[in-house]
């Protein structure tokens, strides 16, 4: 069975959503990059809009453009992952329960502190009954998240899935972070990115998902080069036939171009590499890509990538 | 060696790669071969089936949370503070108290399936929870606000979700895959059944899934600025219910494949043999009036265990206690099973409500409830709603032949998921 990536879409700090060519280096500020964001109102209705936290807003812009660019209004399930979760909302709420003494506080932001909020509001908006889940599970989120749709679609539960990774940085995480030494060697980064997931081929796919692998804490570069060459095996896919490695150095005889320049560190980057295989295979520049992450040297998880025809 | 890989090669674009074959095999039951749980009501599963048989509720006046409502609002507290949590896990003290509470909880229930040689297996641990290690985390920030370059960065190691299920696994020695869930109130029972799944694509051979969540400041001030706090006991599925109570606990179900169970001493008498997932998409927090998500995920699981309604013998309510829950609930209820309803109870009348832990720990109950033929009792049921025509248990009773016990667990961004747990047939 084949799984196709119908669409594809992404806000990050380097490129707009529905912007076509490929992205430019980002600038950071200090070592800290931001999202370019879109004007949302072309996406959302602004009522809905105005009660929004901006993790929410990327979230439900970057899933709509990509049933947008799809050209289907309803997907069958919908699946988001996010290590960190809505911390703006999640900050402001403990921030004044802090400061008030426990007295007298609102519930709006700890109504849209939970980690599902954004998979629960892109089911509000479309009014989607179907299947819903929400993955939190650090640097593998997002690829616990592309794993349900794979089982949903190979189950015949779904023939769409609508699956996505998305964290934001807030000025507290950084601050917090810095001090576990997490930027010293990378640049701090966010965003969000959605795909939809197809049983079928369709007329415009950006490519199809040839398999993908986690794995946990190698103990040494060799540990984890033989893991990656054991996928590979499996997959009965000769190194030599991958164009392009997007992530970290792991074959040094395929060309390897790093991402994380472009996005920055965070546990869903994964989703922003994804995107930006899939859309240099649409493009034609590569027939196959392998991303590859290892996030702080616990979580390692590969993608495979290959033309959709 | 830690490295362990969990890949989708079988699955898709390899030669031999198929679809699973619809019907059976995507909805072939999966085996339950342990139990463990830890709330209010006891530090295990013995301690948990002994108040119910006693009624004896775990809702008291706060003891072990630092919290301005002390006094002013029961919950449902595991009765130890985090010292002797940390003892009874084996683990130093600094700890988050969710980790704790998982750790425990996850042991039992790998101990009580006893599976011989485990690490032959592809184990999993796929463990929910809502807020991490906030009940440290805002300790921490208290410091943090004052100054970015104060509070203690031990108090927020485990403060991601995902922290938590991961520090758990590596004291279980699990290391082939880990996955954490976060959906409200239905977390947990989505921990369960993706487990489920991960068993059926054999990616895995055994998977510890359920879920765990600490009472925190966070939460019940949240939940409080909701006003859906009883400040009483909680009174579910009453025609006087005032709100819920929060509670905190671990419940952890060990699901095994086919041939996992083989090896078992003694053949599980439990199977999880259906589950479905829907949402609501009405309301961040609020249900809908006709139970529009839980009517669906009931109706799902029924249709892929292959069951009828009066297939069911005993329905383990999500039960809250809030006005909007219960009537959500009964309605979809009513929809579904009229005019014949099956026993029901909500054991949130003693656990409280658990929130990310729910799902897990009701999962345990129904388990325990199809091997030993148990319905629990509701505990403070009165006045029945005058919008349903069925009323809940009200005594414990014994020696009941429970064939399906049906699970719910509805949650915040209308995540619905309900579980059907089935007597093996031999």
């Amino acid at each position: 069975m084949n799984i196709y990536i119908r669409s594809a879409a992404c806000i990050a700090p380097t490129t707009n959503i529905g912007a076509a060519d490929l992205p430019p280096l980002a600038k950071p500020a200090g070592n800290r990059l931001a999202c370019i964001e879109p004007n949302y109102e072309e996406l959302i209705d602004a009522k809905t809009l105005r009660r929004m936290s901006r993790i929410i807003r990327m979230g439900v812009a970057a899933a709509k453009s990509c049933l947008v660019e799809a050209g289907l209004p309803m997907p069958d399930a919908i699946v988001t992952g996010t290590g960190y979760g809505c911390v703006e909302d999640t900050v402001v709420f403990l921030r004044n329960m802090i400061t008030r003494k426990e007295e007298a506080l609102q519930p709006a932001t700890f109504i849209q502190s939970t980690h599902n909020t954004v998979g629960a509001q892109i089911a509000l908006i479309l009014q989607c009954t179907g299947y819903n889940n929400t993955f939190v599970h650090r640097g593998f989120s997002f690829e616990n998240a592309v794993l349900d749709a794979i089982l949903l679609l190979r189950e015949g539960e779904a023939t769409t899935v609508l699956a996505g990774g998305l964290d934001e940085l807030t000025d507290a995480n950084y601050a917090i972070l810095s001090r576990f030494g997490l930027y010293r060697h990378a640049l701090a980064g966010e965003g969000a990115a959605f795909f939809l997931f197809a049983n079928e081929p369709g007329p415009g796919d950006f490519a199809k998902l040839e398999g993908m692998t986690t794995f946990y804490r190698p103990e040494t570069p060799e540990d984890a080069r033989r893991e990656m060459q054991g996928f590979l095996k499996d997959m009965a896919v000769d190194p030599g036939s991958i164009d392009l490695v997007i992530g970290e150095e792991i074959f040094p005889e395929i060309p390897t171009q790093p991402y994380k320049t472009q996005c920055g560190e965070y546990p869903t980057s994964t989703a922003y590499a994804l995107w930006l295989a899939s859309r240099l295979i649409k493009a034609g520049v590569h027939r196959r890509i392998l991303v590859y992450n290892d996030y702080l040297g616990v979580h390692h998880a590969a993608f495979l990538l290959a033309a959709a025809s | 060696m830690r490295i362990t890989s969990a890949t989708t090669a079988s699955l898709i674009s390899t030669p031999g790669a198929a679809p699973m074959p619809a019907g059976r095999a995507a909805n072939a039951p999966v085996a339950i071969a342990g139990t463990g749980v830890i709330s209010a009501i006891g530090r295990n599963v013995t301690e948990c089936l002994g108040s119910f048989e006693k009624g004896a509720a775990g809702m008291d006046t706060i003891t072990y949370l630092g919290t301005v409502h002390r006094g002013q609002l029961p919950v449902a507290e595991v009765k130890a503070d985090n010292e002797t949590l940390a003892r009874w896990a084996g683990v130093e003290t600094s700890v988050s108290r969710t980790a704790l509470l998982s750790l425990i909880a996850a042991r039992e229930a790998l101990e009580r399936a006893a599976i011989p040689h485990r690490v032959r297996w592809r184990t999993g641990f796929i463990s929910a929870n809502t807020v991490g290690g906030m009940d440290r985390t805002e300790n921490f920030y208290a410091s943090f606000l004052d100054n970015p370059r104060y509070g203690r960065l031990r108090d927020v190691v485990l403060h991601e979700c995902g922290s938590v299920t991961e520090w758990v696994a590596d004291r279980l020695g699990i290391t082939h895959f880990h996955s954490t869930i976060s959906t409200a109130c239905s977390s947990s029972a989505n921990a369960i059944s993706f487990g489920a799944r991960m068993i059926r694509n054999g990616l895995l051979d055994i998977v510890v899934a359920g879920g765990t969540d600490a009472l925190t400041r966070f939460t019940l001030n949240g939940f409080n600025s909701l006003m859906i706090l009883d400040s009483r006991f909680c009174k579910p599925f009453d025609n006087d219910r005032l709100g819920l109570n929060l509670g905190e606990g671990a419940g952890y179900v060990v699901l095994v494949s086919d041939a996992v169970a083989a090896t078992l001493s003694s053949p599980p008498g439990c199977v999880l043999s259906g589950f479905a997932n829907a949402n609501d998409a009405y309301h961040q927090t609020a249900s809908s009036p006709d139970g529009r998500g839980s009517w669906l995920a009931m109706k799902g699981a029924l249709q892929r265990a292959g069951l009828e309604p009066a297939d069911i013998s005993y329905i383990n309510l999500h039960g809250t206690g809030t006005q909007n829950n219960d009537l959500a609930e009964g309605t979809a209820i009513r929809r579904l099973f009229d005019p014949v309803y099956p026993a029901m109870s909500s054991t949130k009348s003693f656990t409280g409500h658990t929130l990310g832990a729910s799902g897990g720990i009701e999962a345990v109950f129904s388990v325990l409830a199809v091997l030993n033929g148990l319905i629990y009792p509701n505990l403070r049921f009165e006045t029945p709603m005058t919008e349903l025509p069925f009323t809940p248990t009200t005594e414990f009773l014994k020696g009941q032949p429970l064939r399906n016990v049906l699970s719910n667990s509805f949650g915040f961004g209308g995540n619905c998921t309900s579980l059907i747990f089935s007597k093996q047939s031999r």
